[in-house]
């Protein structure tokens, strides 16, 4: 059980480095926030993998609080960008 | 073999196949050329990746509480993540930020008036 979550936690650790490049790389800042999202949901399963590890289960309140605010902070980004309210207004 | 030991074998299953989405979704977030495409392979550990850790999760601790907050956090991650994502995708369609040569078809040419060259990118 160790050795398959120490893989586990290995392939995590590489995803969440690709997201971050993708983060610093991103042309637009929907990029950014797209792959924050994702961060989020890589950091949820490390530590959902964590607690499997150690058989707790004091960390599933942070769970829960990570799920609700990745999903605050794309849909504050996408809100506030360019083009993404009103059109006319903008190119007036 | 005891039942604690099927439980456990399961779990790490589920683990392991929701690191391994996370990975390959994550090459994906790196090498796709369009947001729209990197959203694509950005959705599947938000959902189906993060429910497969979960249930290994649950499979792991076996107690009827925690199961109960891991069913309420895989409930939570399906309604918003869909809503943040469609924010997102619509900003950028509005934003005139979808690459127009990688689309097959764009019903939305003849709804949205060109929101002219793009600040952000530059061409």
């Amino acid at each position: 059980m160790t050795a398959v979550l120490s893989v586990c936690l290995a392939m995590l650790a590489v995803a969440a480095v690709c997201v971050l490049a993708r983060i610093v790389r991103g042309p637009t800042v929907l990029d950014r926030a797209v792959a924050l999202d994702m961060l989020v949901a890589v950091g949820i399963c490390a530590l959902a993998i964590e607690a499997a590890w150690n058989r707790h289960s004091h960390t599933l309140p942070i769970l829960l609080v990570l799920t609700l605010l990745g999903f605050v902070g794309s849909v504050s980004v996408a809100r506030f960008t360019r083009g993404s309210d009103d059109i006319e207004v903008e190119r007036s | 073999m005891s039942a604690a030991d099927i439980a456990d074998v399961i779990a790490a299953t589920c683990l392991l196949s929701g690191a391994a989405l996370a990975l390959i979704a994550s090459i994906g977030v790196l090498r796709l050329p369009d947001l729209l495409s990197r959203m694509h392979a950005a959705t599947k550990p938000q959902v189906l990746g993060l429910t497969l850790v979960l249930i290994g999760l649950g499979f792991r601790l076996r107690e009827p509480g925690a199961i109960g907050v891991l069913i309420l956090i895989g409930f939570c991650q399906m309604m918003t993540s869909p809503i943040g994502n469609h924010m997102v995708g619509r900003a950028s369609v509005r934003a005139g930020q979808v690459r127009e040569d990688l689309l097959v078809v764009n019903d939305l040419r003849a709804v949205l008036p060109d929101p002219g060259p793009d600040p952000d990118r530059p061409v």
